[in-house]
């Protein structure tokens, strides 16, 4: 740490003001943030979409957009005012002085040239060596980020490696020139949870060894928590709290971060807890229903359904499981475990290769998938996607879109009938009225994800299959959501076949869960008693991995 | 060696599956000519006033009286053995007719894509670094000139200022003086012939000639050029990629060209492969009004007295060099893009 003692901050900002020129004019999408960091600390940048939180990280190190300009404050770096550094200074602060690492880490590596390249630019991009040097100490900076095999994939291409491998790559450039600050901008979102683990688990470790300050920018608060010594939340430009982590999940001053908290599923919340002022959506006390008369067939019963792709991979490997009506059964694994594949087959677009499939005892494995949208049955299936934006058509309202099932699945046709019932699904959903007539650019990400849901109850389905339907979501979204599909069910007595990789959200959601690894059933059983006492190193491991705010006990014990 | 073992073998692939198309175009060709009005019987008959007789015993001799399906077996017969058939118009082989023609056109054509490909990809990525300024705004004007100004005209335009005007440029009638002594012929290429003969002189007179034309060629392609590298750069440019680059504080030079540019190429690729192949095929006008020996208008004075061989032959030409540039540019972006081999 040269030329700064320890009491003095090495990053500064003060009162920072960020706006973006847009179509609509000047918007602010930061407005006056001061933070500090002290040399070796890492900081937890925490907020929803639109809090300015990323905004904040690029105008930190000079990687705004063209729009985006620092309209107002100081950036001060190891005492020096960096607020507006250009060309040559900024050169030599990026990469020497300050990194980034950021979201989604294959397309931030160039998809043409070999990772080894890429880490020697970074490399000689400040330092004086030669080609030969530059890689070797590439190679070196590969195996200090645990990349496996390091000298084959020097000349591994990045569509070559997996997401988190990507990232290590990622953070091995970023570190190449050792700098003292290193911005990590949602470095682990879309990957596993086990993959986040050992990825934020490296980064902790590099950070520490080398006394580099990093900021966390995250929408996890259970990965800040876990993470950070301190821990400050943003809305809408702004800076609402600052606090240690456990002060601040446990003892939440700013009634946003209060909503926050709530939101966040942890190992113990309830789906009740998540929206503490209930948000509109009075839960309802259902009853329990009188277990079906004898004799009625399950609702689902798949039998050893395998798929097999055209390449001779093995996507799924021998499946069963039933389910009643009514009941819900989360399908949880890593990316590649299958269970996209199996919800897939399930609901009918994709076709097994081996195995029975029968919904209310009649066989539907049978149907090719092309044919079994004209199935009596299809309507009975519903889906809801991952992707609120990419899953509705752009060129429809939020009307058509709710009406095109009912359209094509009940033979209704345009009139009153129709618009009452689709009046009602978006009622029943939470989506008022007066944004029926809009198109789905018009709509924020929350009610994409209602028009989703409503489109899919329109036919009043028996068994909804939801494929990660609240991963693309901010928390208190996703909180608000996940209350309503489980009204929507207790109401309907509607089945839930929840796919997600989000433990938490499943143990609420569902009754039972299924874990799937490489195409296979590990472990099964009641949701509950399955992620409170695993039973195979795999689900342990994967229980593990999602981070967790400790329980305030915890907190007492730091206090005391 | 893996991968460009992998590129070869997909070229091969697709080489293969291209025989069928090629087999669709002679087929379509040969009908095609068949339907146009125009009796070839007429046309190459002695004069106006030759009688029904004569008529009948050149359409015998050209085996026009047999009927279609076998006219087609014979056609395709000969063409398998390489026997494009004879032009009347010439009196020689179509083969060798063609042979002789496609060099010049070739050479033409190549010139032009290469003045093309060297502005328009500066022109491009200039106007993509600084979208919205007054410099896109000028590679804006000069790419819309270019394609709205038909070649004919920008010929004209360019003859009368640079040789007319100017005398800067030769005499712009075919691809050497007439006069002049010709090099041994080994490529074909006038310009790669008088460099292997080491006659500078020679290589300065072809050269010369071969200018305006093929400037006239290139402009009309720049814009397509020059906005798709435009384009594609722009993406480039914005990518996370390019970002990862300047956070790490590499030099300008390699964020742009390295990084962002070698990307942007990829796109560039495949429209030079297509506008290549649309400039042979279309380079008729530039052809006529250089008087340039080319396979074009060869095949234009052909099918405009109804003489069917060379109008088949060129097409068939086509194709083939259609193919192949397609192939060649399959090969390129195996080379270019390591993602291609994986697909």
């Amino acid at each position: 740490m040269i030329g700064s003692d320890n009491s003095k901050p090495l990053l500064e900002v003060e009162n920072l003001k960020v706006t973006f020129s847009t179509r609509r004019g000047l918007v602010e999408a930061v407005r006056g943030v001061s933070l500090s960091l002290q040399p070796g600390e890492m900081l937890g940048l925490v907020g929803e979409s639109g809090s300015g939180k990323s905004v904040t990280g690029f105008a930190i190190t000079h990687l705004l957009d063209k729009a985006g300009r620092i309209a107002d404050g100081a950036i001060r770096f190891k005492g020096q005012d960096i607020t507006r550094a250009g060309g040559a200074d900024l050169r030599s602060l990026h990469g020497a002085a300050m990194s980034m690492i950021f979201q989604n880490p294959r397309a931030a590596l160039n998809p043409i040239r070999t990772i080894g390249q890429q880490v020697a630019d970074a490399i000689l991009a400040h330092r004086r060596l030669s080609r030969q040097e530059a890689q070797a100490e590439a190679l070196n900076l590969l195996k200090a980020v645990q990349i496996r095999d390091p000298e084959r994939r020097m000349s591994a291409y990045p569509h070559e490696l997996s997401g988190g491998m990507c990232q290590r790559v990622m953070i091995a450039i970023a570190i190449s020139c050792s700098p003292q600050l290193l911005i990590a901008d949602e470095p682990t979102t879309g990957l596993d949870v086990t993959t986040q683990k050992v990825v934020m688990d490296l980064l902790a470790k590099i950070a520490a060894e080398r006394g580099m300050a990093t900021i966390l920018i995250t929408h996890d608060l259970g990965l800040a928590a876990r993470y950070c010594a301190r821990v400050v939340v943003m809305e809408q430009g702004r800076l609402v709290e600052e606090a240690a982590p456990l002060t601040l999940f446990h003892r939440p001053q700013h009634p946003y971060t209060k909503r926050l908290v709530a939101a966040s599923p942890t190992a113990t919340s309830r789906i009740e807890d998540l929206v503490p002022d209930g948000d509109g959506i009075p839960l309802i006390e259902v009853t329990e229903l009188p277990p079906p008369p004898h004799g009625t067939p399950l609702l689902l019963d798949v039998k050893n359904i395998v798929k097999r792709f055209d390449d001779g991979t093995i996507g799924v490997a021998d499946f069963s499981m039933t389910m009643r009506g009514g009941e819900s059964v989360g399908l949880v694994g890593e990316s590649g475990s299958g269970k996209s594949t199996t919800s897939r087959m399930i609901c009918r677009l994709l076709d097994p290769s081996e195995g029975e499939i029968l919904f209310d005892g009649q066989s539907i494995g049978g149907i090719p998938a092309r044919d079994f949208h004209r199935s009596e049955l299809r309507k009975d299936i519903q889906i809801v996607f991952q992707d609120p934006n990419d899953s509705l058509n752009p060129r429809y309202t939020a009307f058509d879109c709710i009406a095109h099932p009912l359209y094509r699945l009940m033979n209704m046709r345009s009139g009153d009938t129709m618009r009452q019932r689709v009046e009602e699904c978006a009622e029943r959903v939470g989506l008022p009225r007066e944004l029926l007539s809009r198109f789905p650019h018009q709509l924020s990400g929350g009610q994409k994800a209602r028009v989703g849901i409503a489109r899919a109850i329109a036919c009043k389905p028996r068994l909804l299959v939801l494929d990660e339907p609240t991963a693309a979501l901010d928390v208190s979204v996703q909180a608000v959501v996940l209350q309503l599909l489980n009204k929507l069910r207790r109401e309907d007595n509607l089945a839930f076949l929840f796919v997600s990789h989000d433990l938490n959200v499943v143990r609420m959601m569902c009754d039972r869960t299924i874990v799937l690894r490489t195409g296979a059933i590990v472990e099964q059983g009641e949701s509950r008693a399955l992620f409170a006492n695993p039973q195979t190193d795999y689900t342990r491991e994967l229980v593990d991995a999602v981070p967790h705010i400790a329980p305030p006990m915890a907190l007492q014990v730091c206090t005391v | 060696m893996g991968t460009i073992g992998a590129t070869l073998l997909r070229a091969g692939r697709r080489f293969v599956s291209s025989l069928p198309a090629l087999f669709g175009v002679l087929v379509f060709t040969f009908l095609l000519m068949r339907v146009l009005p125009g009796d070839p019987a007429v046309f190459f008959a002695s004069g106006p006033n030759a009688g029904k007789e004569e008529i009948e015993v050149i359409r015998r001799q050209l085996g026009l009286d047999k009927p279609l399906p076998n006219q087609l077996v014979i056609y395709l017969t000969d063409v398998a053995r390489g026997n494009l058939g004879r032009s009347m118009m010439t009196g020689q082989a179509v083969a060798k007719d063609l042979k002789e023609r496609l060099p010049a056109s070739l050479e033409l054509t190549l010139t032009a894509l290469l003045i093309a490909l060297v502005s328009a990809v500066p022109l491009g990525v200039i106007a993509a670094l600084r979208p919205g300024s007054l410099v896109d705004h000028g590679v804006r004007l000069f790419c819309s000139l270019g394609v709205c100004v038909p070649t004919f005209v920008s010929g004209l335009l360019l003859i009368y200022v640079f040789y007319y005007l100017f005398g800067l440029a030769p005499d712009p009638t075919g691809r050497i003086d007439i006069f002049a002594s010709l090099p041994p012929q080994r490529t074909g290429f006038l310009i790669i012939d008088f460099l292997l003969a080491g006659d500078v002189e020679g290589w300065w007179a072809a050269a010369r000639q071969l200018m305006l034309p093929a400037v006239t060629m290139a402009l009309f392609v720049i814009a397509p050029l020059a906005r798709i590298t435009r384009a594609s750069m722009l993406v480039s440019l914005g990518s996370d990629f390019v970002r990862t680059a300047r956070s790490v504080g590499l030099s300008w030079w390699r964020i742009v060209v390295t990084y962002a540019l070698r990307n942007a190429i990829l796109p560039v690729i495949t429209i030079a492969g297509i506008v290549f192949s649309t400039m042979l095929g279309a380079n008729v006008l530039v052809e006529k009004v250089f008087s340039w020996p080319g396979v074009a208008s060869y095949a234009l004075d052909a099918l405009l007295v109804s003489d069917y061989a060379p109008v088949q032959g060129f097409v068939l030409l086509m194709a083939t060099i259609f193919v192949i540039v397609n192939l060649l540019v399959d090969v390129l972006y195996g080379i270019a893009d390591p993602r291609a081999t994986v697909a």
